[in-house]
């Protein structure tokens, strides 16, 4: 594996960690939101620091180390995440995952970011950092000998850490990590975290020192998996140094003469004299990033604690321990990787630690631990392995997922396809023989007809996905369109477990951000104007997804004004996109948004009015083979609807046959079928027909001859009619000459070679291996639609 | 592809012969995908007169094209002994109608010569220079000008 793919794999952890941090920032949003979200934010950033580190991505690890100083002081409690603060760092997790996609395009920033949001995270972090600046360190005891200026990572880490050296700095252990096998990097930089939370707290067997400073020994060994991991001693140095006054010594004794040496190897071990009047767990929470990665020893100096924890649980206990704590915690990572809790060193520690560095996260407490809360400590411990072992049988474990390339998948959809067409057509020549229904061969050919729908339905649903993934960029969207706007906006999303093709999803990310951007932007009022209106001050845009009759309904609606129809039907009467005076439903009117070059809101604004208006929106959607509906209410806000096939790879349609071709009419447009002689059709005009079809009449076109096949036969006897319903209620009647059957047919491009035919959504192979056309029901009835007067402007929007 | 006529200093190209409408024509045999019989098309609407339809080649959607008609010979009416000569042009799968594969020929690049003045401006649009053989001249196919042109987008 090379260092290109391990980047890869990184960089797709990251999409999973971002998720979580915009989790995880939602939820801290809400007031009473579990304490455990802090955790998971900060784990989350640390991770990504971890594994930028790991790749030596400085712009990356500089700020996340920022965002994460400022989190910790959350975690800490010391800094309250109000909405204010909340709002800097909704804003430094839009600027991590900014950061995280310039690294991976490689157009890396080079510095970490604007400084205004710099400067308010560091305002956040503030004090501590600092303080850490200025530190005041105990000359080194470190002797180096005759090794001047190594290369490898210990001694860097020695130099250039313990030099108080810039933020950046520090990041030298990255370098031996993308060598020694970044592999473990990645994977010791994910678990790490887990081992904060889950483990149950250990029994203090002493009250934590008592008020007054207390020293404490502390024997640090860092192993190499320590360094590949991202971390870095000096960080951890200076972070003691907060809690007091700190001697910090280097022991090079384990450093072998150059030529022997190992670069890969640490060799450098630290001894710590702290001075503090911090309880133990505080002391040892310094540590919880590197638990398992290191040797540890933290020892008070004075008598009656006269305790030591040996945390120096290599990371080979992890493994057998990870399984019982995953499950828990797998889901805020999103994925998989959760699982390998490679440092949990608690489990593995057998029942007699000393003393505590009692756990800095067991759950419910804070963080920031005080003596009260350790002597209930032990109580805890004890329940503590019970309750996580009950917990981990209740909560459904995580499914065990993989990373498959996406040209896979889709070639095995093609070739499900291919299988599903070779069926039909061995279906077709089997029934020509004229066998008899019990005959092996039919009931064989049944069973093999079952087991491809049943392939071809699985194999779609491995390119399904929920649409959170694209439900939670919107949350940024609208954070940023509230901004630029000066409103107040709040998004509700709703369903956002509904899986939708990944294409789908993928290219439905464009039209669902303008009409997000469109609904902030002019569907809801100014604070004062909704206020004003009786309204509260904070609008709220709802996104929601659902399944419905076999398409996916996807609604952004906002509780603001909604469509001001005069204004609208003024501004399109003077664009002279519909005939002065035309007499429209409000239903029209509203839809007149959809038209191209359409813009309701007098001055133009940066945030939607691009030039790109909803026709945009409507005719990527209309690509998808989607439709997008407006629904308004006045004083009471816009509804935008969006109904999307499930998935662009399969169809349900009905096959007809016109003018000696074969082809497919989509299920989902097909009102109904008539026989024309059940059926009421009066001429209009020359030539032109009518079908009185549920009270109303529609157009009736030959499809025939809107295809160009043939010319329209006069006689209607022998045809049949089907009745086609598109969005916005438009009807139109097709005559066709015989309907054979309804089945699933497999899309196929005819753009790829060819190019778009109009009236042609796409292409489909037949049970005889021809090729049949589906047809795009919109294309049609607009084109029938513009023979009714006063249907002119809604056939333009077709 | 060979280069094996170092004396003439010109590299030598395998070129794919075939007939339509009684005159030889050729294209690179690297174009050249595959070589199949007629098999009826599905009729594209509102097409051009040179473009049969469509074809199922494996699973993919190739449209065909008249070479008579797009050459301005005349429509050919295709029946199982014609062929159709699957090409890629840039990027796209195309099915070329033709009489009859007649053979490769292996010609040194320097021997196509440019179409003569005398030629239409029809004949001059499609072909890109020619190749005498003996008694018989080749006219070798500029493909990418053989598909049809911008279709209208928004029609």
């Amino acid at each position: 594996m090379s260092g290109t793919d391990l980047r890869e794999v990184f960089f797709q952890e990251c999409e999973d960690l971002l998720e979580a941090l915009q989790d995880g920032l939602r939820q801290m949003d809400t007031p009473d939101h579990d304490p455990e979200t802090v955790h998971a934010v900060f784990r989350a950033v640390h991770s990504i620091k971890g594994g930028a580190g790991a790749f030596g991505l400085d712009a990356l690890v500089d700020f996340a180390h920022r965002f994460e100083t400022a989190m910790d002081r959350v975690r800490a409690g010391d800094l309250a995440a109000d909405p204010e603060v909340m709002h800097v760092f909704h804003r430094a997790g839009d600027h991590l995952a900014d950061l995280v996609v310039l690294t991976r395009t490689g157009k890396q920033a080079g510095r970490a970011g604007d400084a205004r949001l710099l400067a308010e995270i560091d305002a956040l972090a503030g004090p501590p950092e600092e303080s850490a600046e200025g530190l005041d360190f105990q000359p080194l005891a470190l002797d180096l000998g005759p090794l001047p200026g190594l290369p490898a990572s210990p001694e860097g880490a020695a130099d250039t850490g313990l030099d108080a050296g810039p933020d950046t700095g520090p990041d030298t252990g990255p370098d031996a990590g993308l060598d020694a096998g970044p592999r473990t990097a990645l994977g010791a930089a994910s678990p790490l975290p887990d081992s904060l939370t889950d483990t149950p707290a250990d029994p203090p067997t002493d009250p934590p020192a008592p008020p007054g400073a207390t020293r404490w020994r502390i024997a640090f060994a860092p192993t190499a998996a320590l360094y590949t991991a991202g971390n870095d001693p000096a960080l951890l140095f200076r972070a003691l140094e907060r809690l007091g006054p700190l001697r910090v010594e280097a022991d090079a004794t384990a450093l072998p003469p150059l030529a022997a040496l190992d670069p890969m190897a640490p060799c450098l071990h630290w001894r710590l004299e702290l001075t503090t009047d911090a309880p133990a767990d505080e002391i040892a929470a310094v540590f919880e990033f590197v638990e398992g990665l290191c040797g540890l020893e933290i020892t008070a100096d004075s008598a009656e604690t006269d305790a030591a924890t040996d945390m120096a649980a290599g990371p080979e206990h992890g493994p057998e321990h990870g399984p019982e704590h995953g499950p828990e915690h797998g889901p805020e990572h999103g994925g998989g990787e959760a699982a390998p809790a490679g440092a949990d060193p608690r489990g593995a520690l057998s029942p007699a630690p000393a003393t505590a560095p009692a756990d800095p996260a067991s759950p419910g407490n804070s963080p920031a631990n005080n003596t009260a809360h350790n002597t209930a400590g032990s109580e805890d411990a004890a329940r503590a392995p019970r309750s996580s072992a009950a917990a981990s049988d209740a909560a459904p474990a995580p499914q065990p997922t993989i990373r498959v390339n996406l040209d896979r998948v889709d070639r095995l959809i093609n070739l499900v396809g291919e299988l599903v067409i070779k069926e039909a057509m061995l279906s077709q020549s089997i029934a020509r023989l004229g066998l008899p229904p019990e005959s092996g061969m039919t009931t064989g050919l049944d069973g093999l007809k079952q087991l491809a729908g049943e392939i071809q339905e699985g194999v779609m649903a491995i390119r399904a996905q929920p649409v959170k993934s694209m439900f939670q960029r919107m949350f940024r969207i609208v954070r940023e369109a509230a901004e630029a706007t000066g409103k107040q906006v709040r998004l509700e999303v709703q369903g956002d477990q509904t899986e939708v093709d990944k294409t789908v999803i993928e290219r439905l990310v464009d039209p669902l951000t303008h009409m997000i951007r469109n609904a902030v932007d002019h569907g809801l009022e100014d604070p004062d104007t909704r206020l004003a209106a009786g309204k509260p001050a904070q609008g709220r845009v709802v996104l929601s997804a659902a399944h419905r009759s076999g398409r996916v309904m996807i609604e952004v609606s906002d509780d603001g004004a909604g469509v001001n129809r005069d204004k609208v039907r003024a501004l399109a009467e003077t664009r002279g996109l519909i005939p002065p005076g035309a007499d429209l439903s409000a239903s029209e009117i509203d839809n007149l948004l959809f038209l191209p070059g359409f813009s309701s809101k007098d001055t133009v604004s940066a945030l939607s009015g691009r030039g790109v208006g909803l026709d945009v929106v409507k005719s990527e959607i209309h690509a998808l083979g989607g439709r997008v509906t407006i629904a308004s209410t006045p004083g009471a806000g816009t509804t935008f609807s969006v109904s999307l096939p499930l998935t662009l790879a399969v169809l349900e349609g009905m096959v007809v046959e016109v003018a000696g071709q074969t082809m497919v009419i989509p299920i989902t447009a097909i009102q109904e079928t008539l026989q024309p002689g059940t059926a009421t059709v009066h001429p209009l005009g020359s030539g032109e027909r009518v079908l009185i079809s549920r009270g109303a009449p529609v157009p009736l076109i030959d499809l025939g001859a809107t295809l160009g096949y043939r010319a329209a036969p006069a006689a209607l006897d022998d045809h049949v009619l089907v009745v086609l319903q598109v969005d916005a209620g438009r009807r139109c009647a097709v005559v066709v000459d015989r309907i054979h059957d309804q089945r699933q047919v497999v899309i196929k491009s005819l753009e790829s070679n060819y190019g778009r035919v109009e009236g042609v959504a796409a292409a489909t192979i037949l049970g005889d291996g021809r090729i049949a056309l589906i047809i795009d029901p919109d294309e049609i009835v607009a084109r029938g639609g513009g023979r009714l007067p006063g249907d002119l402007s809604l056939a333009a929007m077709g | 592809m060979t280069e094996h006529s170092t004396v003439t200093g010109g590299r030598t190209g395998e070129l794919v012969a075939f007939r339509v409408a009684e005159q030889d024509f050729c294209i690179d045999i690297m174009s050249v995908r595959e070589i199949r019989g007629w098999t009826e098309t599905t009729v594209l609407p509102h097409a051009q007169d040179y473009v049969k339809g469509v074809i199922n080649l494996r699973g993919a959607v190739v449209p065909v094209i008249d070479l008579s008609a797009r050459l301005g010979l005349g429509r050919l009416e295709p029946g199982p002994r014609h062929v159709i000569i699957i090409t890629m042009i840039g990027q796209r799968l195309v099915g070329l109608l033709a009489d009859v594969v007649s053979d490769i020929l292996s010609v040194p690049e320097d021997t196509v010569q440019p179409v003569p003045d005398i030629a239409s401006e029809s004949a001059r649009a499609f072909v890109s220079g020619v190749i005498t053989t003996g008694e018989r001249m080749i006219r070798q196919i500029d493909l990418a000008r053989i598909l049809p042109e911008d279709r209208p987008e928004a029609a």
